[in-house]
């Protein structure tokens, strides 16, 4: 069972809530895809860490067998290859890493070599697994870790499932929440909460993914977001109040769950709202 | 010598246009022959890297100079190795700028930006 946890922008509190409904859950496993600036590990402070290096596939040019054909250089899509004056050019951080460029070369003068973009770093804290993507800073794209992030996990797919998307809607968010099964929506009481709320709604509709919104920072009066979610008919599946408690338990990198008996409340109900309509959803839109 | 620059339309009173990769047209001058050329940009449509596609146009096309508002690193490192010289523009339309680097009005671009790669995409 497989939630993600997504907002358009940062700082609405997607760690806040995917880190508090892992430790809410009874065991429970937490991915951090937010691979450019992970912080859940921050509130887990995992033990017995195992560190794996993330590679990618990056071609070699060896120079005496290109015979400056630029079959190669013609098939990118990506135009990471450029051919000038007798040599070919590699440009890294354009390259996806399809490998068909060394498939392609008919002198066969384009090789594969490992790169290291990152790391993932897995560990548990009380009944949470915790998995932590890192991406190398200058490093063009963190979709390699979070592919292998979201590989089936050995300890089973049976456990709850808490994904840390990284913030927006591009790319690197589909990839976190192509294999959910559940994708919940944090957003903030402002109008650019609304803007930002709207581009993942939108994103969650494209994938045809079950969806609720959890709306986070909540003071007295009129909500936009609540608003926008009643207006479109979105489930709306639990309320954060904006209270300096739980700030400052936050900004001590402190679980809420873990102490505060109110906040293991609030988090257990939302917990209990989400696995209902996951599983009312997976029963009701199964596409088998 | 032959003299490039990106332009927005393939006539000779069009504007400059404010992208080098992703430009429709390319206006090609050959001071000695003063013949006019209008090339297709078809590094335009690329999902990715089209400074570096276009610029690899430039150099197999020989061209001593890119007359350019702004160029990205990796069409700046490509037109380096082509040894394409990179000047940048001062005025709104092709034919003045091409007259001001004639008369050595324009100095050479030396703010390569980092470009935005993948943005909007990965």
């Amino acid at each position: 069972m497989k939630i993600a946890v997504l907002s358009g922008k940062g700082g609405t509190g997607k760690t806040l809530v995917s880190v508090n409904l892992a430790a809410a859950a009874t065991q429970s496993i937490y991915i951090d895809c937010d691979v450019e600036e992970p912080n859940g590990h921050l509130f887990f402070k995992p033990i017995e860490i195992v560190e794996e290096e993330i590679t990618i596939k990056m071609p070699v040019v060896d120079h005496k067998l290109c015979d400056g054909c630029r079959k190669c250089v013609d098939f990118c899509k990506f135009n990471a290859l450029a051919y000038i004056k007798d040599q070919l050019i590699v440009f890294e951080e354009v390259c996806h890493s399809c490998g068909g460029c060394m498939l392609l070369c008919p002198q066969q003068a384009l090789t594969e070599q490992e790169k290291v973009i990152g790391c993932v770093r897995s560990g548990t804290s009380e009944n949470t697994v915790v998995h932590t993507g890192i991406l190398n800073t200058g490093e063009a794209t963190g979709i390699p870790i979070i592919k292998r992030l979201l590989e089936d996990p050995k300890e089973g797919s049976t456990l709850q499932t808490f994904i840390d998307c990284p913030p927006g809607s591009a790319c690197i968010v589909m990839e976190s929440i192509k294999d959910a099964d559940y994708c919940v929506l944090v957003a903030e009481p402002t109008l650019f909460g609304v803007h930002n709320l709207n581009m993942v709604y939108e994103l969650v509709r494209i994938f045809n993914k079950p969806f609720g919104v959890v709306l986070n920072k909540c003071l007295e009066g009129e909500n936009p977001a609540e608003i926008f979610c009643l207006e479109k008919g979105i489930k709306i599946l639990g309320k954060i109040p904006y209270n300096q408690e739980l700030g400052k338990i936050n900004s001590n990198a402190e679980i809420a769950v873990r102490v505060d008996e109110r906040y293991k409340s609030l988090f257990g109900t939302l917990l209990e709202t989400v696995m209902k309509e996951v599983a009312y959803e997976t029963a009701s839109h199964s596409k088998w | 010598m032959k003299i490039v620059i990106p332009v927005d339309e393939n006539n000779r009173d069009t504007s400059v246009c404010i992208s080098f990769g992703r430009t429709p047209y390319f206006w090609m001058h050959d001071t000695e022959t003063k013949e006019d050329t209008f090339l297709v940009n078809e590094a335009a449509e690329s999902r990715g890297g089209a400074g570096i596609k276009a610029a690899q146009t430039i150099v197999d096309h020989k061209i001593d100079v890119l007359l350019t508002p702004r160029c990205g690193e990796n069409a700046a490192e490509v037109l380096k190795a082509g040894d394409t010289k990179i000047y940048k523009t001062t005025q709104e339309t092709a034919r003045e700028n091409i007259d001001a680097y004639l008369s050595g009005k324009l100095s050479e671009l030396h703010e390569i930006h980092a470009g935005f790669h993948g943005h909007g995409e990965n």
